[in-house]
């Protein structure tokens, strides 16, 4: 299991335990954490749960693909920092980290 | 089943170029009366090839389902060959998974209006309207952003009071005890009054919008609607009147509406007239047919599923996820177009570049293989959200959130007055594969 802290926009902070392997919109959604829709099922084609990996993490939860990057690019809210938690998978080496909510989603 | 499914695929070689294919015959056959149960047993066994499940008939009857199950089951790719002057052939994408795979490959799959756009029937080559939609990337994402903040979370806020006051003058106005028609009197009336709000477009015209709205998609072949050239020219009075609109606000302060925003930002403010034209009808369609038909189809399901409308009233907290469910199971807009920019194979068979691939939302909606038991409407399913409808990728609908907060509001109003909504006979469908949509449906609230 790896711990993932979920911090919606307000603050308020759900931490997740996370099966090896899992991403992290499925966790979350398996998890009822407000502020994560997951509306494709995982294929970063809708850009529902979208989220801001703080810098020091960045380098450990990799690089976005095209389609992830084409469908932030699309987002209101989008930060270099932005992710789509669908394309991040759970492991030991993110054991801890904190996922950043937008206010909404699109 | 395993093997019925290789053979099927087997036997769909491809017409194509200059290679003389022998066609199966179209013709189907002529029936005496449009009774629902007959159309339905011959979608169920014609041959696949005998149907073109194009044709208005199995969509103003709302008996194609019958036909996508067995397209999902015995030839999830399939080919429909040319229909004389109707269309000139394309791929049927019937599973979840392919319109998925369809859907996010921008790099072969193209919306580009100049190869046809994003519908089954190509635009008129002699009138090509441009559109962020029917664009492939890198012009689809500047001008999608140009007004993507319409719909920003900080807007739709800031527009929750107004649909809900707006929401409750027209439920308030309704009769009662009298059958009156929903489309007209809600589903319209609600859509085009958020319509006038978006375009900053006089409210007391708004229904201009609802007309401009049925006209671009309604089908020149069938007997009522406006001809080619007709149709042309209804759409260039209304260019006439977004262009004087426009000039008022391009010299102006941004007034935030949809014209405002184009006029204003570098990436469409010298968009040549067709594809302004284009831009406003996908905004107008988008806008109204869409959520109208959603509107409408909520009632008639809580209707036809009484255990559900009961759960409902038990349970008003069900209404945010009865809205996702209600998309699905509308699916407002049935398919999406593309064109294949290149030879691929799909789903075991081999497409060419330059083919027509028709993603069918409405059938990707209904596959088992994903969805538990898809085929009914389920107001508190699990997992709600996953629904074809707003599609995936960068084309995904733009204002999908408008569309579930204006129907949120709206189930939140009619719970809090009406006890029941009586659908008091079978509504009248549109005649159309691409909007999945209804002319009226007559109801009755309880003195």
């Amino acid at each position: 299991m790896v711990k993932i802290i979920y911090v919606e926009h307000t603050g308020t902070r759900h931490e997740v335990n996370v099966p090896d392997g899992e991403n992290l919109m499925e966790a979350a959604v398996q998890n009822n954490v407000p502020g994560i829709d997951g509306d494709c099922g995982g294929n970063a084609a809708c850009a529902t749960c979208h989220c801001y990996i703080p810098s020091e993490w960045q380098a450990l939860t990799g690089e976005r693909s095209e389609l992830e990057d084409s469908m932030i690019e699309l987002a209101d809210t989008a930060q270099p920092n932005s992710r789509l938690a669908c394309q991040i998978k759970a492991s030991a080496a993110l054991d801890g980290l904190e996922v950043h909510m937008p206010a909404t989603q699109h | 089943m395993a093997t019925q499914l290789k053979d099927t695929r087997i036997t769909q070689t491809l017409p194509q170029g200059s290679v003389s294919w022998p066609l199966p015959p179209r013709v189907r056959p002529e029936f005496a009366d449009h009774d629902k149960a007959t159309l339905e047993s011959y979608l169920a066994s014609a041959p696949l090839d005998e149907v073109d499940i194009a044709d208005p008939l199995w969509w103003e009857t709302d008996t194609n389902h019958v036909y996508f199950r067995r397209l999902r089951e015995e030839a999830p790719i399939f080919f429909t060959h040319v229909n004389s002057n109707r269309h000139r052939g394309f791929w049927n994408v019937t599973r979840w998974n392919d319109v998925m795979a369809v859907d996010t490959n921008h790099q072969v799959f193209s919306s580009e209006a100049m190869l046809g756009g994003i519908t089954l029937f190509d635009m008129d080559s002699d009138f090509i309207m441009p559109m962020f939609i029917a664009m492939d990337q890198p012009k689809h994402d500047v001008q999608r952003k140009a007004v993507n903040p319409i719909v920003s979370g900080q807007n739709l806020a800031g527009y929750e009071e107004l649909i809900r006051s707006r929401t409750c003058e027209v439920l308030d106005s309704l009769p009662r005890g009298e059958a009156f028609d929903w489309v007209d009197k809600v589903s319209i009336e609600l859509t085009s009054r958020m319509l006038a709000t978006l375009f900053g477009w006089p409210q007391e015209r708004r229904r201009m919008l609802t007309y401009w709205s049925d006209v671009s998609t309604s089908d020149p072949e069938l007997p009522g609607s406006p001809g080619k050239e007709e149709r042309q020219g209804i759409l260039l009075g209304m260019l006439q009147e977004f262009t004087m609109l426009w000039n008022e606000r391009v010299n102006a302060e941004p007034t935030g509406d949809l014209v405002s925003m184009l006029a204003h930002n570098p990436a469409t403010r010298n968009m040549p007239p067709m594809e302004f034209m284009g831009n406003l009808v996908l905004l107008i369609v988008g806008g109204n047919d869409t959520t109208r038909n959603s509107i409408t189809g909520g009632l008639y399901f809580l209707n036809k599923n009484p255990g559900e409308y009961a759960k409902l009233k038990a349970n008003h907290g069900l209404v945010e996820n009865m809205v996702s469910e209600i998309i699905r199971y509308q699916t407002p807009l049935a398919h999406m177009r593309r064109t294949a920019l290149q030879d691929t194979v799909l789903g075991g068979q081999l497409i060419h570049k330059g083919d027509k691939v028709v993603m069918w939302y409405s059938s990707a909606n209904r596959d088992d293989t994903v969805l538990d038991r898809p085929d009914e409407f389920i107001i508190d399913r699990a997992r709600a959200r996953q629904h074809m409808s707003f599609g995936f990728g960068i084309h995904r609908c733009v204002g999908n959130r408008l569309a579930e907060l204006q129907l949120k509001i709206l189930w939140e109003e009619i719970l809090k007055r009406f006890d029941h909504i009586e659908v008091l006979e079978e509504p009248e469908r549109v005649p159309s594969a691409f909007v999945r949509g209804y002319k009226s449906m007559m109801v009755r609230i309880p003195a």
